[in-house]
């Protein structure tokens, strides 16, 4: 349901400021969104001053530093720390984005941090994920067969296999799902962009056989339909990806099989 | 005792930067809304004018007014922005324009021709 303002409890309060050590020159003022689970207190917004010349370019480095020199207790996911894992997928400067691809000097003012938005929050930058894999495994992503397996693999053509690029190279952040209004609104119903887009690789794959099976499992008001063609998925998403493309040719497939 | 399975939400609206996107998007929703109010304007236009010369021009001294006059030109900018992207959804669900550069084009493209086509409109109104 639409609901503008965020539940009591989630509305987000003034935090601590946090000064960088003595000496610092190059500093630069993150405001970051904590919430502990342990604390029973709602959300509220820590200014960290975080000397950039201990930090790397990044804002995930950013993160990091706050983390070994201000605040051990923040938390945040990351792993690879180069755009290919989707981990610390999380609303900067307003938008959607990886945090370890994300410059600092891109941001103008101080370095606004929360978690993607309109999720529920485990902790600090750490969102709650588990519906969204739900609906990622609604779509069932591997390859279905109904023809007896070959001798070796099974084969695709060139042409077939290049079908797939701008589709197989999702890295499941979920910065284009939390970035859609639809979502945000419908997300209890509405697959959204990142879960689509994947549907969308499995109906082009050339051997997968399952696509009238996949097509009317999508054929539903909420689960494709709510897509209203926003963009803000493709305008967010950090690999340069296009899950609105993606979705247009769902609602194509299922136009054109009548 | 904090009960850690009543998880707060995340900010959205809020803390969310408007974009091109989602803007002319929410736009095309109230101008769709706001050519509704339109209609029943226009309706009660009509039914005035049927209702005999008193409550005709009731009704036109009321769309004459400043802000009978203001409404007018804000119907026709709803009218005209709601044609306009309209048909810019016509070609996505076509299939064509999603590059985020032409997501761009066509979206200031048709702020552009909104404010040019209510210009005109209201120029061929003013000559008539």
């Amino acid at each position: 349901m639409v609901a503008f303002r965020l539940p009591r409890g989630s509305q987000v309060r003034p935090g601590r400021r946090v000064p960088a050590p003595d000496g610092a020159r190059n500093v630069r003022e993150f405001r970051v969104y904590r919430y502990s689970p342990d604390s029973g207190e709602p959300p509220q917004l820590d200014s960290f001053e975080v000397d950039l010349d201990r930090s790397g370019p990044m804002v995930l480095d950013a993160l990091i530093e706050i983390k070994n020199s201000l605040d051990s207790t923040l938390a945040f996911r990351r792993s690879c720390r180069e755009g290919v894992c989707g981990s610390c997928a999380m609303n900067i400067d307003g938008t959607n984005t990886l945090a370890c691809t994300k410059a600092i000097d891109d941001v103008r003012g101080p370095v606004k941090v929360y978690p993607l938005p309109h999720m529920p929050v485990i902790k600090d930058l750490v969102p709650d994920l588990t519906d969204a894999y739900a609906q990622y495994a609604l779509v069932e992503p591997w390859m279905k067969t109904e023809s007896p397996p070959p001798a070796k693999e099974r084969l695709q053509s060139e042409e077939d296999r290049r079908k797939l690029d701008g589709l197989y190279e999702c890295i499941l952040c979920f910065c284009c799902s939390t970035s859609c209004p639809s979502y945000w609104w419908n997300g209890d119903r509405y697959l959204g962009p990142a879960t689509l887009l994947q549907a969308a690789r499995w109906l082009q794959d050339s051997r997968d056989e399952a696509a009238g099976e996949r097509l009317d499992a999508l054929e539903d008001p909420f689960r494709l339909y709510r897509c209203h063609t926003i963009m803000n998925c493709t305008k967010t998403c950090p690999k340069g990806l296009n899950p609105a493309r993606a979705i247009s040719d769902i609602k194509r497939r299922i136009q054109q099989r009548r | 005792m904090p009960d850690p399975t009543r998880r707060p939400l995340s900010p959205h609206l809020s803390v969310y930067r408007p974009e091109i996107t989602s803007v002319l998007s929410i736009l095309h929703r109230l101008s769709g809304l706001f050519l509704a109010l339109g209609m029943v304007a226009l309706a009660a236009f009509l039914g005035a004018a049927a209702a005999g010369q008193a409550a005709f021009e009731v009704a036109t001294s009321a769309l004459g007014s400043l802000i009978g006059c203001a409404f007018l030109v804000a119907v026709s900018v709803a009218f005209f922005y709601h044609l306009a992207n309209g048909v810019r959804h016509l070609c996505w669900d076509a299939g064509f324009g999603f590059e985020m550069a032409n997501v761009r084009r066509s979206g200031w493209f048709v702020v552009g021709l909104t404010a040019v086509l209510t210009v005109l409109f209201w120029l061929g109104v003013s000559a008539s």
